[in-house]
């Protein structure tokens, strides 16, 4: 299979309308502007939609509307673009609508910057809306997984019916790696729910997030949450790098984890026992997989771009059974691996 | 094979496209590669730069803050990467435009005067092309044939016209 070389932001809408995605809908910004660019140029001769909308909150609303009909549909954006759909975002995950969402970090909060962060996790974790509801979150960590984590994402939101979210960030979208695509098929499934014309052959369907009856809201809250239970069964994914040995676990999530993999590499070349712990899917945690990998462990140390947004969730997933200490950046800044080598021989015991 | 390489000039001169022509030569070398550009408000008027890795192991930062091998194409890069130099680094210097030199004695410097020699030469705009050819002779990174190899997917179809007059410049660059 040929390999080339591509943007992981390029990368990802090659991806996207090859996994059969027909309409997008998105607004301008920094880093992730080359993915409505590609798609503007190759989606509309390939049979799909490409729209520029004149908002953030205009383009969730179009994803809204397109998903309702079964088509699937994408938008894409970065940290403060994603804010200005989260009431969007809610409307779709209450309404039961399946989409894909792609959020290429920048430095918050506010306008904040335009370089690599990871400071939405909160945000897509936790909170990326109002009312009890979550998303799939896929964290890759190259340029292929782009690609690979996009065409899940589209399968996972379809078969669960709910958003699904690709959480990268500018140096992920802006670097160029060799990457491969394989054979990707539209995976869609029949969608008997959809509001997509039907000339009176059945009930009409209805799409709707509104319901003033306490006990209906509460029921279907109630069957949202079941499915998320059985997400949580069989859908989390993670990485293990040297983990069965290893004294230090150390936790990191896409560009940060290749970053903090080099200073494992560095860490072992001196003896120290050190392993990487990388976590693909962020909601579902993967809790099953992080104890596996941290069983040996004396500590883990968590290297975010942020300020520790992740900290919780593995204190969490480990039942708070080991100490878990932290060492970010922020705002823009990369770590470096010499950074996250000394943190590692702090807790090796070298002074 | 381990190269970590820093590009840098102003917006223009060709960072750019020289950081993915080395980047496809690494690829149809069966290499690990990354590329990754400064991006932003400075990529018009200041200065453009670009890391690269090309390297026998999976790439685990693609941002290279102490290469092993620098192209500095104008003063501010020049004097903003040349410190950050691995000893026994070698740095390739379009003095053209360039009118500084360092002090560092543990490092190679190679002064090429490339702007100069593309307008000697007919080859306006290939300055970086030069440096390039430059740069594999006296790091043995590529060979002339993997650089054309390179060029060829580099080069959008639009332009492929411009094939031949770039592999001049690396011949050009590989004489100095």
């Amino acid at each position: 299979m040929e390999r080339s070389l591509m943007k992981g932001n390029e990368a990802l809408a090659e991806a996207a309308m090859r996994a059969g995605c027909k309409c997008f809908f998105g607004y301008p910004i920094t880093p992730q502007t080359e993915i409505s660019a590609y798609l503007a140029k190759k989606m509309a001769s390939a049979g799909g939609l490409f729209l520029q909308a004149e908002s953030e909150v205009a383009a969730i609303n179009m994803v809204l509307g397109a998903a309702s009909t079964g088509t699937r549909v994408m938008t894409s954006s970065s940290s403060p673009g994603i804010s200005l759909k989260s009431e969007g975002i809610s409307y779709i995950a209450g309404s039961d609508l399946p989409c894909v969402i792609i959020n290429v970090q920048r430095g918050g909060p506010g306008l904040g910057g335009i370089q690599p962060s990871q400071a939405d996790y909160w945000q897509a974790t936790k909170g990326l809306g109002h009312g009890d509801f979550h998303v799939l979150v896929f964290a890759p960590a190259s340029v292929q997984e782009m690609v690979d984590m996009v065409v899940r994402a589209f399968d996972k939101a379809d078969e669960y019916r709910m958003p699904a979210m690709i959480l990268a960030d500018g140096l992920l979208g802006q670097m160029m790696e060799p990457v491969t695509f394989p054979e990707i098929k539209d995976n869609a499934p029949e969608k008997p729910w959809a509001t997509n014309g039907h000339k009176n052959k059945r009930e009409h369907n209805i799409i709707n997030s509104l319901y003033l009856k306490p006990d209906v809201l509460e029921n279907s809250v109630v069957e949202r949450f079941e499915r998320y239970k059985k997400i949580e069964e069989t859908e989390t994914d993670a990485e293990c790098y040297l983990c069965d040995d290893a004294d230090i676990v150390v936790c990191a999530f896409g560009a940060t984890a290749r970053v903090a993999k080099s200073a494992v590499n560095h860490a072992r070349e001196k003896g120290i026992k050190a392993g990487l712990f990388r976590p693909k899917t962020l909601w579902p945690f993967p809790v099953k997989e992080i104890n596996e990998a941290s069983k040996n462990a004396k500590v883990l140390l968590s290297v975010e771009m942020s300020m520790g947004q992740m900290v919780d969730d593995i204190k969490l997933a480990i039942n708070c059974s080991k100490p878990v200490e932290f060492y970010g950046r922020t705002g823009g800044v990369i770590p470096k691996p010499t950074e996250i080598l000394a943190e590692i021989e702090k807790l090796g015991g070298v002074k | 094979m381990n190269y970590e390489i820093v590009l840098a000039g102003f917006g223009g001169q060709g960072i750019l496209f020289a950081g993915k022509v080395l980047a496809y030569a690494g690829l149809l070398d069966g290499k690990e590669v990354s590329w990754l550009p400064s991006y932003g408000p400075e990529m018009r008027g200041g200065t453009a730069n670009c890391s690269v890795c090309v390297s026998d192991e999976p790439i685990g930062s693609p941002l290279i803050l102490d290469p092993q091998v620098l192209v500095a194409m104008n003063t501010p890069s020049f004097e903003k990467f040349i410190n950050s130099v691995k000893p026994g680094g070698k740095v390739f210097v379009d003095s053209s435009m360039v009118d500084v030199k360092t002090d560092r004695t543990d490092i190679d410097v190679y002064y090429v005067p490339a702007t100069q020699l593309a307008t000697d030469n007919n080859m306006n705009g290939m300055a970086n092309i030069i440096l390039l050819g430059k740069l594999i002779k006296e790091t043995e990174m590529f060979t002339l044939e993997q650089m054309e190899a390179g060029i060829r997917k580099t080069v959008p179809a639009r332009k492929a016209d411009l094939i031949d007059v770039n592999i001049n410049a690396v011949k050009l660059g590989m004489a100095q």
